[in-house]
């Protein structure tokens, strides 16, 4: 049951919501607004929240210059691609951890989650030498495989969960049914927990596309994504803060529509399980 | 053909027991209740059978074949849950087609044997919906359906109607007594009530702490329990039990009388009725009788004795005589 607020209550709490709303969201409304300054006004002091002379030509010259397309393709494969190579992996890891738990699962899950934890610049000298070895340096299927690691534990975790409220009897009258292991994970498991696996999908696509380490340690410009992208109008010339939030406004666009039409299943997926 | 021989079968999970090894026959078209407390084993021995669980020893052989190490698929039984199990995403139709789509079998005969699950179980009209639109009673059927089109050597039922209200469960009890009439399949049925046992059951296996007490017909376990377990389990309400110099005089430990055969009226036995329950088809009464302890009395009709009256009682029926290990005599 929901308590009954008073007025004064109601309108403060708004009002709150709407302040910290506003402060997350403060930096990419800057940042938007900067792509359409020209570069005096947007590094102007005192800094000017509006311009007198908005322009395009940012865009316009971020375009020509660079190959956006390019990198486009390379953040959608990659995010993409990560994404499903993980969840081939991750779903019949979390259905053994789910449904036929051994006295280390636990353990094993909390472990997968301390990688987490481990800041990734601690990996990045065996993991460059490794891609420089392999022939993987600035290779797309590098970076999914990369990105694919990364992010398997949280994955694994969300599946987990989402699998664990799953009767276990469904999954035993399917076996009674004649389904073998993969036919009770495709036409049972998968169906039932759809809700829970396509906001784990949604999830992970953003943070790999989103992620800006490896992408930008690993790639030089065959393979790099749109995080790669922003980086490049950061360098040698010094900065340009116009065309760099013009650039960064193109590479978080793709996302942000994306996380817009897919909010509802993602607050749905996130809360799985929660709420009953 | 559904003959299953349980020979040795044992199943422990760590260092506990749950089922020390049991023999057990049940014979092809039989329906075989296994019955017990809570916790006796007898959901167990059913997930054993049908290979839900793996076996710590022994052996299960289904129509003469060794079915220990086969998975559950593989063993041709098919299943109703306690809690139904219906794939939630899937329509009647596609629920009850799903064996028979994972056996590969061609989509007509598939169709062809929906149609006839459904007429038989009164499901027709409800074949495009969900489970989730449809009625206990009704998803109940629909799990019964998804286990009828198989075919299989022997259905197992796990307490198939604990979920169902009083009055349903008395329709849903008939009319799987029925089914069992017209297809003659084995039907092996877990239930902890016994009322189930009593009336559905060719034969009842009584379970106790993993262990069988007794095997044998309804009727059978009524009139002849071997030990004071089954004597007290079968029969509702359960035997009265009486030691002492009472159980001495019939050169017994302990002799048992069911409620059904005390007679009220004339009789050795006086004492004080405490609750007392009409019934309008029987009376229950608990009587405080002198020198030997409370009794249950079921008297058929209306019996005019209430809280506080002095009534005398005398044995109607069997007297039930077992010795100082709790065996019968």
């Amino acid at each position: 049951m929901a308590r009954a607020l008073s007025p004064r209550r109601l309108w403060l709490t708004t009002a709150a919501a709407w302040f910290v709303a506003l402060l997350i969201f403060f930096p990419v409304l800057w940042m938007i607004l900067t792509s359409f300054k020209t570069e005096p006004s947007a590094v102007a002091m005192p800094p000017q929240f509006l311009s007198a002379d908005w322009t395009l030509e940012n865009y316009a010259e971020v375009w020509a210059r660079s190959d956006y397309p390019r990198f486009f393709w390379n953040s959608v494969v990659i995010a993409v691609g990560s994404t499903l190579l993980g969840l081939v992996i991750a779903i019949p890891s979390a259905w053994a951890m789910a449904f036929v738990p051994g006295r280390k699962t636990k353990d094993l899950l909390m472990w997968m989650l301390s990688t987490k934890m481990m800041p990734a610049v601690a990996v990045m000298i065996p993991l460059y030498l490794i891609f420089q070895r392999l022939g993987l340096m600035d290779t797309k299927i590098g970076l999914v495989l990369v990105l694919m690691l990364m992010n398997l534990p949280i994955i694994i975790w969300m599946l987990y969960t989402y699998f664990k409220e799953i009767p276990g009897e469904i999954l035993e009258a399917s076996r009674m049914d004649g389904a073998t292991l993969w036919g009770e994970i495709i036409h049972v498991l998968t169906p039932m927990a759809l809700p829970g696996i396509a906001s784990t999908m949604l999830l992970n696509i953003i943070l790999a596309w989103n992620e800006a380490f490896w992408t930008i340690v690993l790639t030089t410009t065959r393979a790099a994504p749109l995080s790669a992208f922003i980086a490049s109008f950061s360098a040698p010339q010094g900065l340009f803060y116009a065309k760099l939030s013009a650039a960064s406004a193109m590479a978080i666009l793709p996302i942000l529509i994306l996380g817009w039409f897919s909010q509802k299943q993602l607050v749905r997926g996130l809360t799985f399980g929660a709420v009953k | 053909m559904g003959k299953i021989q349980l020979t040795r079968v044992r199943k422990s999970f760590g260092e506990v027991d749950v089922i020390p090894g049991i023999d057990l026959t049940i014979e092809d078209g039989e329906f075989v209740v296994f019955v017990g407390p809570s916790g006796c084993g007898k959901s167990t021995l059913l997930r054993l059978i049908a290979g839900l669980e793996d076996t710590t020893s022994g052996s299960i052989e289904i129509d003469g074949r060794d079915a220990t190490n086969l998975p559950p698929a593989k063993r041709g039984l098919a299943m109703v849950f306690q809690s139904y199990a219906l794939y939630p995403h899937m329509t009647v139709r596609r629920n009850i087609a799903f064996p028979l789509k994972m056996a590969g079998m061609d989509k007509a005969e598939q169709d062809r044997r929906v149609e006839r699950a459904a007429k038989v179980l009164n499901l027709t009209n409800y074949l495009d919906r969900r489970p989730g639109q449809l009625s206990g009673g009704q998803r109940q059927r629909v799990a019964i359906g998804r286990a009828i089109v198989r075919e299989p050597a022997a259905f197992l039922f796990d307490e198939p109607l604990s979920n169902l209200d009083a009055a349903l469960r008395v329709g849903m009890r008939q009319e799987i007594s029925e089914l069992h009439q017209s297809l003659k399949t084995t039907m092996i049925y877990v239930t902890h009530d016994q009322v189930e046992a009593m009336t559905m059951a060719d034969k009842i296996v009584v379970l106790n702490a993993g262990r069988i007490e007794q095997v044998g017909a309804p009727l059978d376990l009524y009139n002849h329990p071997k030990n004071l377990f089954v004597a007290g389990f079968i029969g509702s309400p359960r035997m009265n039990f009486i030691e002492g110099p009472e159980a001495a005089k019939h050169n017994a430990h302990t002799i048992g009388i069911r409620p059904e055969h005390i007679a009220v009226g004339e009789g050795p036995w006086e004492g004080v009725v405490g609750l007392s329950e009409h019934l309008g088809s029987d009376s229950f009464l608990k009587v405080a009788v002198e020198g030997i302890g409370p009794l249950t009395v079921r008297a058929p009709g209306e019996v005019n004795a209430h809280h506080g009256d002095r009534i005398r009682l005398a044995p109607a029926g069997k007297i039930h005589r077992f010795d100082t290990n709790g065996l019968a005599l």
